[in-house]
């Protein structure tokens, strides 16, 4: 129960895009159409699982026995370039289609924040392994609705007229903003799955 | 040939992030809840960009091509530490403001940008000159959402500070939704569009 509500704070009420403001990046970059968002969902996904899983295992077991945590930010984004590369070449080789449906949001998920953030906030909030790993997708699969939700609004501006100005990631922006106001709602449902224990 | 002071100068406001260059978005929109803290932000951007840019242009001959891309940010976030550190040890009140965004300074797409478009090309002078001309201005911009957000959200100017301002006056009801994220997102929105409208 306590892993549910963990998850269901990680997807809706501190959504990692709309509340927690990481990843915005890729976010404004590929929520312009359906499919691409789905790819870049998935990619995210898969990543953000193995780099939260191997970071932590480095914070346990190399870097607080050797008492070099301040050099976690520099360990941390190697890890995860190094793995971004490296699933990438596993993927080319194992799972081509696959490969060929997250071959291009790989690169680009190396500078995504939310996958370096959510690893530096698993070891910051001191979660245990199991709440690492829930932890890690809720906030990915959160990353991704938000993404898709976003992309089914932005698909429709193609037809919309906007103020010249605003036209690109302006609009972007101010839909995201009307897209957390409307997470704002999910506020209190922790409370509420708590209170039911 | 572009002069030494339009190297600085261009950051300003022909390059300025995060409304012209549109980089770097997740600290403009989580650290400008208040001035201060954008303005906090932004220095710890400009120290981290500056001296990136200044070792990647010294570096530039040595970096194999094929590597050039982790060297550079095992660059940035040595500095990244560096600030991580000095914050902690002199500001800690800044340092537990801006939480997790001081490590995510290394994936500031901004600072990775200039080393691979215009650090790892040009002279360490001029290297220098554009990381502090974009680091300024994207800190101005950090500055400048951060007061409006906080005189609309909280009514208040510099708050943290002994210069703090009450700008309505006491008795202002505080337009809240400024300082959550939804204000964030549509503040740097509507920001953006102005921006356009003043450029064209």
């Amino acid at each position: 129960m306590e892993y549910l509500v963990l998850a269901i704070t990680a997807i809706l009420i501190k959504n990692i895009l709309l509340a927690e403001y990481l990843g915005n990046c890729p976010f404004i970059g590929v929520s312009k159409k359906m499919d691409t968002a789905i790819g870049m969902g998935m990619a995210v996904i898969f990543t953000i699982a193995l780099s939260s899983t191997i970071t932590w295992a480095i914070q346990k077991y190399a870097l607080v026995p050797l008492d070099i945590v301040y050099l976690q930010t520099v360990v941390f984004i190697l890890v995860i370039a190094a793995l971004v590369q490296l699933v990438e070449m596993f993927l080319k080789k194992a799972a081509p289609p696959l490969y060929k449906a997250l071959g291009i949001f790989l690169p680009l998920i190396t500078t995504n924040c939310a996958v370096l953030g959510i690893a530096v906030l698993n070891i910051r909030r001191g979660h245990t392994f199991i709440e690492m790993l829930v932890f890690s997708i809720a906030s990915a699969v959160g990353f991704t609705i938000a993404l898709i939700l976003i992309a089914g609004l932005r698909e429709r501006f193609e037809i919309t007229h906007i103020p010249r100005p605003l036209q690109g990631t302006a609009i972007g922006l101010v839909t995201a903003g009307l897209m957390a106001l409307a997470f704002f709602g999910f506020a209190g449902v922790d409370s509420a799955l708590k209170a039911l224990q | 040939m572009v002069s030494l002071a339009g190297e600085f100068t261009k950051g300003l406001w022909k390059d300025i992030p995060p409304f012209r260059l549109v980089l770097g978005l997740c600290p403009t929109l989580a650290v400008t809840k208040s001035c201060l803290n954008g303005l906090g932000m932004g220095m710890a951007t400009v120290f981290v960009l500056v001296c990136s840019n200044i070792i990647v242009s010294m570096l530039r001959k040595v970096i194999p091509k094929k590597v050039r891309l982790a060297s550079y940010i095992v660059i940035i976030a040595s500095f990244v530490v560096i600030v991580e550190l000095l914050t902690q040890a002199y500001v800690y009140s800044l340092y537990q403001a801006l939480g997790i965004f001081i490590p995510l300074i290394v994936v500031n797409c901004i600072i990775l940008g200039r080393a691979e478009a215009f650090a790892s090309k040009n002279t360490v002078v001029r290297s220098a000159l554009d990381g502090l001309g974009i680091g300024v201005g994207f800190m101005l911009s950090l500055g400048f959402l951060g007061a409006v957000r906080e005189i609309l959200g909280k009514g208040t100017l510099f708050e943290g500070s002994q210069y703090m301002i009450h700008v309505f006056g006491q008795s202002f009801e505080p337009f809240t939704f400024m300082v959550e994220a939804p204000g964030a997102f549509v503040c740097l929105g509507l920001l953006l569009g102005i921006m356009n409208v003043l450029g064209d």
